[in-house]
């Protein structure tokens, strides 16, 4: 753990201009994902314009070799990229935290086997994981891409959850706590989830951007979300041909993808240093 | 009958015997102390008793808290008992105390708790009076201030009276404190020492006192148990084993200790 006391006012104007500005990246994709629910510059799957046009007026960030609007896909691919995101880590979280908390308290035998269990998940590649599930469900579609993810990101929180929680449940404060008669839902719930949540935050935005990257390396195998969703990951594989004739078609996707993952990472740090009073300003 | 009965208590962890054959009994209003060197097993010992060691121990023995046998009994068995019985206060004041969560609120869980127990309404009005003269009662000047602080914004010292205000909220029978002064320096110690042992009288509570420092022992408790390497040497009225201590061990202690009772003061 870092130091108990900032007293230096800097952290804190820094800690607030990180949430500024994660909420601000976030909040862009979060309003343009909505926006497309309604209305999109051009029709997706429709020629617009001239195949792989540079970026315009017309075609912010230029047109595909099919004559379609990047800009539109872009926009499109947003609203997928939030869905797998936050779809896959809120799965990853229920079950890894739920599992991670059981283990930290089961008995020495129990606790043993789910931790082996964890490892050898995490073992297998995230990817390699992922394809198993959807292989195992009917189709591929957003929704078992997302939860193929979801569970395959799972051990990794699972297995940081027992780890922090261990940590926690040896505090002293603890043991007085169950020596006073605590029951332990209240030991989970006031005392143990709130001291590691921090760390769980960062790790989730963490597991957002390599589910949302994830994700696009599933559409590249044909396993991710279908044409006409189209993703991030599908666009910049089909900008990889002509990467150098018109090497916007990977830069923007690319853009895309960057901002999502570092806006949220920058709001998890913010929203940590917000919800620890040892790193929050006072007045 | 005693509240606290310890027979025979061997722990045992990996091949290994940490605590070998221990008894002792505390009776209601007892103070004991349980001193020995580092590593001889005081805190397991304690541990035990409240039936919160860590897992993978093997404990063989008898302990029966209050009249029901801790050895054995079930967690829910467990949760019920601790609460109306035994309340700890620990070494490190900074890890006494949950660092997110503001002293008043976390003071309130205890008395929260044993209103709920009790099958009383808890009105919040009630409840910050109560919190409020629990953190007097420990002497905590500014009390205003440090409901609304977090552990961080109090001193070492501020810590350990809010721990000792916690354990106080549940009006336990037994209360446990396992070398309670010993991050403190000597002047705090002295104070939380002394604060400790009033307050054990006024509420008529048994103290189960662990110290490595046989006059810091002797400050709060009129019998001790000597440990070593997890097993009793020694016992006795605290001054007896003070003034002639039997064995080579015990003397050791006090000669060590000499010196450093002088700073310590007369013990009230
Ligand atoms: N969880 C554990 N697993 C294995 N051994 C342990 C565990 N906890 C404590 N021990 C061992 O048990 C012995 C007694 O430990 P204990 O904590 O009771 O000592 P202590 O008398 O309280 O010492 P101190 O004065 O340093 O607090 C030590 O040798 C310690 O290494
Ligand atoms: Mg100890």
């Amino acid at each position: 753990m870092s130091g108990q006391v900032e007293t230096a006012t800097m952290p804190n104007r820094r800690g607030s201009l990180t949430l500024t500005v994660g909420l601000v990246l976030v909040g862009l994709h979060v309003a343009v994902a909505l926006l497309t629910l309604m209305w999109t510059p051009y029709d997706p799957t429709g020629m617009s314009g001239g195949r792989l046009e540079a970026p315009s007026l017309a075609h912010w960030a230029g047109t595909d070799r099919l004559g379609r609007d990047l800009f539109t896909q872009i926009m499109i691919g947003s609203r997928i990229a939030l869905i797998v995101g936050f779809g896959a880590v809120a799965i990853a979280a229920t079950i890894g935290v739920t599992l991670g908390v059981l283990s930290a308290f089961a008995t020495r035998y129990l606790d043993d086997i789910l931790a082996a269990a964890f490892d050898i998940l995490i073992a297998f590649p995230t990817l390699l994981l992922a394809m198993l599930v959807v292989a195992a469900t009917e189709s591929a579609s957003l929704f078992s891409a997302t939860l193929a993810l979801g569970i395959a990101i799972s051990a990794i929180v699972a297995r940081l959850t027992r780890i922090l929680a261990k940590r926690i449940l040896s505090m002293d404060y603890i043991t007085a706590a169950r020596t006073a008669g605590a029951s332990w839902p209240s030991i989970v719930f006031r005392h143990l989830l709130p001291n590691i949540w921090p760390m769980l935050a960062v790790n989730f935005a963490l597991q957002f951007g390599l589910a949302v990257i994830a994700e696009a390396s599933l559409s590249y195998l044909g396993l991710g979300a279908p044409p006409p969703n189209a993703s991030w990951g599908r666009l910049l594989q089909e900008a990889q041909g002509t990467v150098y004739t018109a090497p916007f078609g990977a830069i923007a996707p690319g853009i895309a993808l960057v901002t999502l993952v570092i806006g949220m990472n920058l709001l998890a740090d913010g929203l940590r240093d917000a919800g620890d009073p040892t790193r929050r300003g006072r007045q | 009958m005693s509240l606290l009965d310890i027979r025979g208590l061997t722990l045992s962890t990996g091949g290994q015997t940490l605590v070998s054959d221990v008894s002792f009994s505390i009776a209601p209003g007892e103070r004991l102390g349980l001193i020995g060197e580092s590593g001889s097993g005081k805190s397991l010992t304690a541990l035990a008793t409240i039936g919160l060691l860590p897992r993978g121990f093997r404990v063989q023995g008898s302990i029966k808290l209050d009249g029901h046998e801790v050895v054995g009994a079930s967690e829910s068995a467990m949760i019920a008992l601790r609460g109306a019985t035994a309340a700890t206060v620990f070494q490190e004041p900074l890890t006494a105390l949950n660092p997110l969560m503001k002293v008043g609120k976390q003071v309130a869980e205890p008395v929260v708790r044993r209103h709920r127990r009790a099958g009383e309404t808890v009105d919040r009005a009630a409840v910050a009076r109560e919190v409020h003269s629990l953190l007097e009662r420990v002497s905590l000047p500014d009390i205003d201030r440090i409901v609304k602080s977090y552990p961080y914004e109090i001193s070492g010292g501020q810590r350990q009276r809010v721990a000792i205000a916690m354990a106080l909220a549940c009006r336990p029978k037994l209360l446990i404190a396992d070398e309670p002064t010993t991050a403190l320096d000597v002047t705090t110690q002295v104070e939380i020492l002394d604060l400790l042992s009033g307050l054990v009288r006024e509420d008529d509570m048994a103290l189960l006192f662990i110290s490595h420092d046989l006059p810091v022992v002797a400050r709060v408790t009129e019998n001790v148990v000597v440990l070593r390497r997890g097993e009793v040497i020694e016992r006795g009225q605290v001054h007896a084993v003070f003034d002639e201590p039997k064995h080579e061990y015990t003397r050791s202690l006090v000669d060590a200790a000499t010196a450093f009772d002088k700073a310590l003061g007369p013990a009230r």
